[in-house]
């Protein structure tokens, strides 16, 4: 499975209540909810981003709340994928759980500016940045997460494995 | 190898004699937490399942308290939605308006959670129950509805970092200075995915409220978990509020510790966090006079009757200052009534505050205290985070139930003693 798409670059501690503000968590609509992504930290990421687009930001993104709305709009804002150097612990269980990709890769959430053009390999975690010609070496999830992930995330998972 | 106390309780509900960090696990759970945001976006999920059954009705706890009594319809819409589901499936204990309180200070109050328990619910608070020596994490909806079904979650199991406590605070120092000291020390993800674990003889000089507060925000590091070990204090609570046995853990004399950090309480001084990070932390004295437009003394984190003690002693006989809006609420209806019996509320509401029904409100820009534009909140609560509690340009600064208090009738932010306390 790939992911590839023009890059939006977010700094350090990017919070829930930034990817999604409470004042909107009234609305259980993944679609309706996407339309308010990030908009407390850049207003334009709704009008600008595209489907397949991908998120690359620092240290402990999704730190906060436990609110599973947050990796649902970014999913259903097209996102294809999340790269971070870290994930803040209960974002990371969330977004496996709800099947949005993500990858923890320390020097390519450092190296990889806005706008490029970037290729994720989730097989392999490998992630290469088309513009640069730069290529870095992701952290695939182990074969568990993997497990969850291509049964189309955990209730499928628990379906099956009954 | 020993283990650390997170560890052996994982162990014990995975039904394994050994694990250790980084292991994959499956545990049972004792007890599975939603409230009116998260819930319902659970109960959607287990549409998904090839049953329609929960796991244990009494292991269930569902609670209202995000958004109500309702602000709005859709919040209405999101709690009858719980509400049917609680009624269909005959979940015990299901907390609606009346009984309700902030899930985190009702649940151990009614003694949902003792020690030992493995805990999973579906706001990142949960990690507050490790003051009951349980294991309690946050998780997002879907594995709160997994929880449901199953009655398991999975975990990888953490490491640790103990903090060795010594000392004796000051009189306006409490649990909220402990946890803001420490977060400011290691940063907000300096405990991502560990178990922050507590130990040291300065613990008996913490009350459960104060140890409730620290482990309440333990999240804030990016713990795990944060837990203290169960003293004598801890089982009279735990008796005192629960039928239910108890299983007590100790950490084994040679469990490893990613780092080991000493923290003598009587240096730490009123510590207040600046926007928009929790770990901005600085001490009261070190910063010129900020102005504050609202002082909100409640939350998950220090709405407990210590802390409408401690405010009340700071606001008695005071009046709030002028352009400043103080709001006080009490987690549970229990403090309510108990703050009530001790005339703390007569206090608040004579020296010009208001007092408002449980609910966590204005914590995460709910409702019942939003900021507009430019202005400036002094909170007991837990995040400081841009636009958590209104408007994008607003800002919040994070600090104990003493100096909100104090704060509120200065009108700028300030420890007791600058009320001659």
């Amino acid at each position: 499975m790939n992911a590839c798409g023009s890059v939006f670059k977010y700094g350090d501690n990017v919070d829930t209540d930034v990817i999604i503000p409470a004042r909107y968590l009234n609305i259980t609509d993944g679609n309706e909810l996407a339309k308010h992504c990030m908009e407390d930290i850049d207003k334009d990421f709704v009008s600008n981003v595209k489907n397949g687009d991908i998120i690359v930001a620092n240290k402990n993104f999704g730190c906060g709340s436990s609110r599973e709305h947050a990796p649902l709009v970014i999913k259903c804002a097209g996102i294809s994928c999340v790269i971070a150097e870290t994930f803040a612990r209960i974002f990371y269980r969330n977004a496996i759980n709800i099947g949005l990709p993500i990858i923890e890769c320390p020097e390519a959430a450092r190296a990889i500016q806005a706008g490029d053009e970037v290729m994720v390999d989730f097989d392999s975690g490998m992630i290469t940045n088309k513009t640069t010609g730069e290529s870095f070496e992701g952290q695939a999830f182990p074969p568990f997460m993997q497990e969850i992930i291509s049964a189309g995330g955990l209730f499928p998972y628990i379906n099956k494995k009954k | 190898m020993g283990m650390t106390m997170t560890q052996k309780i994982l162990a014990a509900h995975a039904g394994l004699s050994q694990v250790k960090a980084g292991q994959l696990i499956e545990a049972e759970l004792d007890l599975v937490l939603g409230n009116d945001i998260t819930s319902p976006v659970a109960i959607k999920e287990m549409e998904k399942f090839d049953k329609d059954t929960i796991f244990h009705k009494d292991k269930i706890a569902l609670v209202m308290d995000h958004f109500i009594p309702n602000k709005d319809i859709k919040s209405a819409e999101n709690c009858k939605c719980c509400r049917d589901f609680a009624s269909k499936h005959e979940i015990s204990n299901y907390f609606d308006v009346g009984q309700m309180g902030i899930e985190h200070a009702l649940l151990p109050e009614k003694g949902l959670v003792v020690a030992g328990d493995a805990v999973i619910g579906a706001d990142s608070h949960t990690c507050t129950y490790g003051a009951l020596g349980a294991f309690s994490t946050g998780v997002g909806s879907t594995d709160m509805a997994a929880g449901m079904v199953t009655g398991k979650a999975w975990f990888k199991v953490p490491t640790a970092i103990k903090f060795e406590l010594v000392g004796k605070p000051s009189k306006w120092v409490s649990g909220k200075d402990v946890i803001l000291h420490i977060i400011g020390m290691i940063g907000v993800d300096g405990a991502l995915y560990k178990s922050m674990e507590f130990s040291g003889e300065g613990i008996r000089n913490l009350s459960m409220d104060d140890r409730f507060t620290i482990c309440n925000m333990a999240i804030e590091a990016g713990g795990k978990n944060g837990i203290f070990p169960v003293d004598d204090l801890c089982i009279e609570y735990i008796k005192d509020h629960s039928k239910r046995d108890f299983k007590i853990f100790e950490a084994d004399a040679d469990a490893e510790y990613e780092a080991v950090y000493t923290i003598d309480l009587s240096k730490l001084e009123p510590t207040v966090s600046f926007p928009h990070l929790p770990e901005n932390t600085r001490t009261i004295g070190s910063f010129d006079e900020i102005k504050v437009d609202q002082s909100v003394i409640g939350s998950c984190t220090n709405g407990r009757l210590d802390d409408m003690r401690i405010a009340a002693a700071v606001m008695k006989g005071q009046k709030v200052a002028k352009n400043v809006r103080c709001i006080v609420i009490p987690a549970t209806q229990e403090i309510y009534l108990q703050s009530m019996r001790e005339g703390l509320l007569e206090i608040f509401i004579e020296a010009g505050a208001v007092v408002s029904t449980p609910t966590c409100g204005p914590c995460l820009g709910g409702y019942m205290g939003i900021l507009a534009a430019g202005e400036r909140c002094i909170s007991t609560t837990n995040r400081n985070f841009v636009g958590r509690m209104g408007h994008v340009d607003s800002e919040v600064y994070l600090a104990s139930p003493a100096v909100a208090a104090a704060s509120a009738i200065t009108g700028y932010i300030s420890a007791p003693e600058e009320l001659g306390l």
